[in-house]
Formats: structure tokens, C-alpha cells, sequence
């Protein structure tokens, strides 16, 4: 392998502790030794996972080196061994980790960086709570905040990001098992953090995450367990690539038009992003507290408000739709013409014709639905 | 006589033009064109559910006055969190109720104008609701026995510092009946 002037980056990354990802990480490190490469583990935490120490017999394990910090001695990644030793290929376990005071950097990442500048191929593992711009999305989802966070550029910079992939029953039944934990540590991490929801959230969120930060084309999804399948990174990418647009005005009934909008992207597991084509004039002071009641809601949501000054609703729509890469967009009844308005489409009609390959929705006042048998019986 | 003919023709084309030129009259909010001096009716809320009970005296209030419905989402948001957090776990608890709520209020030509307001603490995001929010009246239920109402605390600070006329109910028989995620109509 000839060495490069900077190495290659490649990241497991998955949903929690135990989804596979260091082993994964190990079985590329064997592939490539069969390969004839030169490679070394230059850091692997085992948890005491039995499996995981076997998979990593047969492969050079670089000494890690002690650092003493307030009477404590603590051991830490080698990165001037890693340097001196300059393998083709490095293993680097838990991106995220926080170094001991005294080292290189205080971050692990920011040795992988010394690594992978000295011309050696890197190989890692992280979780997507992990991801300094989702710890708050994560901590909302579990309750759980990590501390140890690792920046979105790190993971944007990556060659290759692999999504290890496992249902959270699976991940549920190796816990039981043991194969995750210790025994002692079973029932808390069952009763924390490991619920079947938190193990939800966060696979979608490591899906999603991966497949808008780093580019649906890089994404490869990676299945562990008896019952995972192999997906195409091509599939696991448009499994997860839809896009929602909800088109606004400040008015209180578009409200309801963002949280169906909200509701179906949630569904869909997909980013919403919430707009008003704002006419080039001064705001009222009834659009004013409309569209600070929107910017609550979005907010609450998740969802991006955008307002983009425009007296052409259709080509500003579709050029934001080009751009955000919108798949569905939803909008409100229209308004009943009046004026000259009445000689032109109406707004949705423009939207189906100018937004050609994106499903276009209008979110009804089902209030208005002529529907007998449902009156007040579900108070 | 001709000119008579004329003018009366004239007044019946301008008519004609005048009826084409307005909008049809037809199935809308009951007040979606009044203006700066609509009345509002506040009626916070947290959780899963609101007040039935509260929910009715809004409406029937809303109804009697004309005014306009302001259903609102109290968000409280734990210090290890910014304060402009996204809370998709609360949102998703909100939406339908908020939902519901202006769908029963549609049914009944009331207009609707929700809101959500964020806070550490359900104290805090009601006091930055009034604070931001001009209303007429507020409409709370009393809490009893772990009901989702209003503790006691809570109403004694709204009647202090409310610039609004804030309704009260009293604990009653009905207090279990809660709008909740269920009452939306359709698939939400």
C-alpha cells in the first residue's frame, strides 16, 4: 500500500454501546492484514466483551502508555509510539474519548487528526449521541446527556462512514445476554438508557444523521445479528432521504399546516423545513405575531423557518426545493382569488406544475369534514 | 328618461363588478378578517391533556364574545438543555392536543390562534406567555388530587401578575374528562 500524504478516514458508527461496532472495526483490521497490509490497534476497549478481545487475536496491538494526573496513573492511546511505529493502517476505537490532562490533545479525535496527517490509514468507531450537533436532540430523546461530544466536521471529513446496524430487540437481547455488559450492570442499563424507544430514536437519528451530513452516496449501512440483512448503501440512503417542505404564512391557521407537516416527518424520518415567502413589503402586526408564534413552534419541533423576501412564491419555492432537496411539500387551502388573482392558478396548481418529481399536499381543516358519525364521543 | 336608463345601467354594471371583485362568501373562520381588536381568549395547558372543563367554558366564552381561541402549550425544558432546545418528545405530546382543540373550536366557527411557550419550569413558561402574549381573559382549571390542572401556587401568581382577567374553575366532578391526543379527528 503506498502511503499517501494524508490517510484515509473511516468511521463505525451506530445507534449505542454493543450494536458491533468495534467489532466491525476489527474485522476490517484482519481484512486488511489478509490483504497483506501493515496494521495495528492503536487503542481497543474491550468493555470486557469476550467476543471482542477474541476477534482482536492475530492483530499487532500497539502498548498504550501511562500517564500519572493527581496521584492517579491512567493509561491513554500511544499517538508518538503510533507516529514512530507509522503502520499503513491504524485502529482507532472511541473517536469520542477525552484524553487524560497531559497529552498531546485533550481529545481523541484530535489525535486521530495527528494520525491521519502523517500519511496513516485510520479506521474508528463512535456513537451518534456522540455528534456535537445532535447531544441535544439525544439528550431531549433519553434524558441522557453525554458528555463527551465529537464535532460534526470530524465525521463530514470522513472517507467512508459505515452505519452498524442492529433492531433494537436485537440489541435488547445481546444486553439480556450479556454479551454487552457485565451481569451487574444489566438491570440499570435496562431500566436507563436501553429502552426499546431510546433505541429507536437513536437508530433514526444515526440513519438520518449520516445520510445528510456525510452525503447519501458514502452511507453504508452494515447489519449485525441473525436475523440483520446486508442493505445497499444506495437503499439504506434513499430509505431515509425524504425531505418536507411546509410552505407558510404567518397566519394561525398555517400553524396546523406546519404540525401535519411535523407529524408526517416524523412518520417518515425525515428533516422539515418550514417556509414563508415573505412579500417585499413592511410586516402587519398581525403577520408580526404570527410569525413569532411560528418561530415558537418551529423551534419546539426541530424544525428550520426559513423567510425568504420574494413577490414570486412559485420560482422561490422551487428554487428552495431544488436546493434543500425537497421531496414532499405541504401547504394550506389557498386563499378564495380575489382580483385580478382570479385570472391566474391557483397557488398549489402553480406548485404541481413548477415542482415537477415532488409531491405536493394540502393539509385540510378536518374540522370541516362532513363526517356524522364522529361528533363529540371522543371527549 | 335615457339618462336615468343610464345611470341605473351604470349603477348595475358597477355592482356587478363590485360582486365579481369580492371575494364568495363561504365556509370561513367566523373572524378571520376583524382586526386589531379581536378579543383572546388564553387557555394554557402542559402535559398530555386539557381540561375538558376548561376547554368548554373557553369555547362557550369565545362564542359569547366573539373572540378568538388561544390555546397554549406550556413547554418546560430541563437546565441541562439551552432553552431554545428542540423538544420533540413534548412536541409530540402538544401537537395532537393543540390539534383537537382547534378542530373542536373550527367546528364551532370560533377562529384559533395557538401558541407554545417554553420555560424551566411550567411557572416560568406561563409567566413568559402573559408577558408576551396580550389577552383578554385566561382560562385555567384548578388541579385536584394529581389532576393536570393549576396548583394553587400557580393560580395565586396568575391572579397577581395577569394583566387579563383570568376565569378559574373550581375543582369538579367532571375533572377526569381530558381533550387528549384521542379527539383528533383523522389521522394525525
Amino acid at each position: 500500500m503506498d502511503r499517501p500524504d494524508r490517510g484515509r478516514h473511516k468511521v463505525f458508527l451506530g445507534m449505542a454501546a454493543g450494536v458491533g461496532k468495534t467489532y466491525a472495526m476489527l474485522e476490517e483490521g484482519h481484512e486488511y492484514l489478509e490483504d497483506g497490509d501493515d496494521v495495528v490497534l492503536g487503542v481497543l476497549e474491550t468493555h470486557g466483551r469476550e467476543a471482542t478481545a477474541g476477534r482482536a487475536v492475530g492483530l499487532e496491538i500497539l502498548p498504550r502508555r501511562t500517564v500519572h494526573y493527581r496521584g492517579s496513573t491512567l493509561e491513554e492511546m500511544d499517538l508518538p509510539g503510533i507516529l514512530q511505529r507509522r503502520p499503513a493502517v491504524c485502529l482507532i476505537d472511541e473517536l469520542a474519548h477525552t484524553n487524560a490532562p497531559g497529552v498531546e490533545h485533550g481529545k481523541r479525535y484530535e489525535d486521530v487528526e495527528d494520525v491521519l496527517n502523517a500519511g496513516i490509514h485510520v479506521v474508528s468507531t463512535m456513537n451518534v449521541q456522540h455528534l456535537e450537533s445532535l447531544n441535544d436532540l439525544v439528550t431531549e430523546l433519553t434524558g441522557v446527556r453525554v458528555r463527551e461530544t465529537v464535532p460534526d466536521a470530524v465525521l463530514a471529513r470522513a472517507d467512508d462512514v459505515v452505519v452498524v446496524d442492529l433492531t433494537p430487540e436485537e440489541l435488547l437481547e445481546r444486553l439480556r445476554a450479556g454479551r454487552v455488559y457485565p451481569q451487574e450492570r444489566i438491570e440499570a442499563a435496562l431500566n436507563g438508557f436501553f429502552t426499546v424507544e431510546n433505541l429507536v430514536s437513536l437508530r433514526e437519528v444515526a440513519l438520518r444523521q449520516v445520510a445528510e451530513a456525510v452525503g447519501a452516496q458514502r452511507v453504508t449501512r452494515v447489519e449485525l445479528g441473525s436475523r440483520g440483512r446486508s442493505m445497499s448503501g444506495e437503499k439504506a440512503a434513499s430509505a431515509v432521504a425524504e425531505r418536507l417542505l411546509a410552505l407558510v404564512r404567518p397566519r394561525p391557521q398555517d400553524q396546523r399546516v406546519v404540525r401535519r407537516a411535523w407529524r408526517s416527518a416524523q412518520r417518515l424520518g425525515a428533516p422539515l423545513d418550514v417556509l414563508w415567502v415573505q412579500p417585499t413589503r413592511d410586516l402587519g402586526d398581525e403577520e408580526d405575531r404570527g410569525l413569532r408564534a411560528l418561530r415558537r413552534l418551529c423551534a419546539l419541533l426541530g424544525a428550520e423557518l426559513h423567510v425568504i423576501e420574494s413577490d414570486d412564491v412559485t420560482r422561490t419555492v422551487k428554487e428552495f426545493a431544488r436546493e434543500r432537496r425537497t421531496t414532499y411539500v405541504l401547504l394550506g387551502s389557498p386563499h378564495v382569488p380575489r382580483g385580478l388573482d382570479r385570472f391566474r392558478d391557483a397557488l398549489p396548481v402553480r406548485l404541481v406544475r413548477a415542482l415537477e418529481g415532488i409531491d405536493v399536499r394540502i393539509v385540510a381543516d378536518r374540522a370541516l369534514r362532513d363526517d356524522p358519525e364522529e361528533q363529540e364521543t371522543a371527549w | 328618461m335615457v339618462i336615468a336608463g343610464l345611470v341605473l345601467a351604470a349603477v348595475l354594471a358597477l355592482g356587478l363588478v363590485i360582486g365579481w371583485w369580492l371575494p364568495p362568501s363561504g365556509r370561513r373562520p367566523a373572524r378571520a378578517q376583524r382586526g386589531g381588536d379581536t378579543r383572546r381568549i388564553l387557555l394554557p395547558f402542559s402535559g398530555e391533556a386539557l381540561s375538558t372543563r376548561a376547554l368548554d367554558a373557553a369555547i362557550r366564552l369565545a362564542l359569547a364574545e366573539g373572540a378568538t381561541l388561544m390555546p397554549a402549550y406550556l413547554a418546560t425544558v430541563p437546565l441541562a438543555l439551552p432553552l431554545e432546545a428542540a423538544m420533540p418528545r413534548q412536541a409530540g405530546l402538544a401537537l395532537p392536543v393543540l390539534e383537537a382543540v382547534e378542530q373542536r373550536a373550527s367546528r364551532k366557527g370560533i377562529p384559533t390562534d395557538c401558541r407554545v411557550s417554553r420555560g424551566r419550569t411550567r411557572r416560568d413558561a406561563l409567566r413568559r406567555l402573559v408577558a408576551e402574549e396580550d389577552v383578554d381573559r385566561i382560562i385555567v382549571a384548578a388541579r385536584r388530587n394529581g389532576d393536570p390542572g393549576f396548583t394553587q401556587d400557580d393560580i395565586a401568581w396568575l391572579l397577581e401578575s395577569a394583566q387579563a382577567e383570568v376565569l378559574v374553575l373550581r375543582p369538579g366532578p367532571d375533572d377526569h374528562r381530558m381533550v387528549t391526543a384521542k379527539a383528533v379527528r383523522g389521522y394525525f
